[in-house]
């Protein structure tokens, strides 16, 4: 195969960049896609939905990606590898949307920094500027835990995008349409695993059941609204989560019917992500994921 | 031959670089080729492309290999878009492409799954098991939904026990 991929050495003599590091470069994930702002929409307020959305897969994603290598077997290992990857897709394409509507958003970077808009939405903003929900962001635990977390977290986000997908925002409805497809598989995934751990042996049952505690208060952020998430409904582009609570609720209760584990009745965690007030486990998570693009700002990954 | 038609068939034969029995138009992903003239008169091919996944690592390889063919084939300009709208599906793998797979071991996907309105829990098997590409068995037992790359997933056949993949539904 090497004449079909004619391009692997090219980046080693200097003539593309392209095929270096990571390799998932695409110079702009968002070529040649229309980002007009659509009529009568505030473009900070899109640019901050569109970091709601995103922050919450990319922070997802990284908790997801603590994983690889730990997960109690191979097939399980790949599984939330691939699972995160969909939501590192997802998270890419909404900070580069975000970025394109708001350019004021950027955090400053030395001049001639080559890092493109989306990573330095990623890995330059301080914790107080992220907009995800604190469910993604809690420290991992044991097994049980990431499955109750992908759980409360899936079942959300699916009810969200099916609603985006009528988005009047062409970015977002199409993003929604694919995240729809990916999302269902997550879903079916930690739903199949909690009802396996639930049904299995009294230790496992143990363990979702306590992960399941341990998780509930930061569920109702979910569903909750945000004042830009109301404008946004009402301008057509984006969907307010508290309409999606009857669909949450109901297939929730479907999946702990079935597994015969009782719904919780703890109390919501006061505060939110959504305004930038986050974890002491944030602070973390974050010097991990942004240390070395830090340390290197004009770097070309 | 003219020009359209010409970058039609060498961004035609350019594979997957994770399923290389495909190329990019059997898999579906390739949407368009267009050849346009710029200002100044030049000729320049707009390959359009889309994703399986949103988070596909293989974007930029196949960006590279559309372009490197396309230079190769006497096109020095080409400019490769994304298409986001509509979401790829399964559902355009074509016939030759469902072939390919199974040549090389690999079972296609059946129909896709319906997205519109709310989605059901699927808490049972997602599809009826798919047949073992090697021997033919109709007994097979799936061992994860997801596979080496996310469009795949995970089969064993419990007759010939051979592991085999499957390509996903989406």
């Amino acid at each position: 195969m090497s004449d079909e991929h004619g391009g692997i050495f090219d980046g080693l003599i200097g003539a593309e960049s392209a095929q270096w590091a990571f390799g998932t470069d695409f110079e702009d994930p968002l070529a040649g896609v229309d980002t007009t702002v659509p009529d009568g929409v505030d473009h900070t307020e899109l640019a901050e939905y569109c970091l709601m959305l995103g922050d919450d897969a990319l922070i997802m994603s990284q908790r997801l990606t603590e994983w690889c290598s730990r997960a109690p077997d191979l097939e399980e290992d790949i599984a939330l590898a691939n699972i995160a990857l969909d939501l590192l897709g997802q998270a890419r394409l909404l900070l580069a949307r975000a970025a394109a509507a708001d350019p004021g958003l950027l955090p400053a970077l030395p001049e001639g920094s080559p890092v493109p808009a989306e990573d330095a939405l990623a890995f330059f903003r301080d914790a107080g500027q992220f907009r995800n929900v604190r469910l993604a962001e809690v420290a991992n635990g044991d097994f049980g835990h990431v499955v109750v977390r992908l759980l409360l977290f899936s079942v959300a986000r699916l009810a969200l995008l099916e609603r985006l997908r009528a988005s009047s925002d062409t970015v977002l409805a199409a993003v929604a349409a694919k995240g729809v497809k990916e999302v269902t598989y997550h879903r079916d995934w930690a739903a199949r695993w909690f009802l396996t751990l639930a049904q299995g042996t009294e230790e496992s049952c143990h363990r979702v059941v306590t992960a399941l505690s341990a998780l509930w208060p930061l569920q109702p952020e979910l569903v909750a609204t945000h004042p830009v998430e109301l404008s946004l409904a009402r301008a057509g582009v984006g969907v307010d989560p508290a309409t999606t609570r009857g669909e949450v609720d109901a297939v929730l209760d479907q999946v702990l019917a079935v597994s015969g584990v009782a719904r919780p009745d703890h109390p919501p965690l006061e505060g939110g992500g959504r305004t930038g007030t986050h974890t002491e486990d944030f602070a973390d998570l974050l010097a991990e994921m942004q240390m070395v693009a830090r340390a290197h700002p004009s770097g070309r990954w | 031959m003219n020009a359209r038609e010409r970058a039609v068939e060498v961004a035609g034969q350019v594979r997957d670089p994770e399923m290389p029995m495909l190329t990019l138009a059997d898999l579906g992903v390739l949407r368009g080729v267009e050849v346009e003239r710029t200002a100044d008169g030049h000729e320049i091919v707009i390959a359009s492309i889309t994703p399986t996944y949103t988070g596909c690592p293989a974007m930029a390889t196949m960006r590279d290999d559309l372009v490197h063919r396309l230079n190769d084939a006497g096109f020095p300009r080409v400019e490769v878009r994304v298409a986001l709208d509509p979401p790829w599906s399964s559902d355009w793998i074509s016939e030759r492409g469902r072939a390919a797979l199974r040549e090389a071991g690999l079972s296609a996907p059946g129909p896709a799954r319906r997205t519109s309105g709310p989605i059901a829990l699927t808490l049972g098997p997602t599809r009826p098991a798919p047949n073992c590409p090697r021997c033919g068995s109709a007994v097979t037992r799936l061992t994860s939904e997801f596979g080496a790359t996310a469009c795949k997933a995970l089969y064993t056949c419990t007759h010939c026990l051979e592991p085999f993949e499957h390509v996903k539904e989406i």
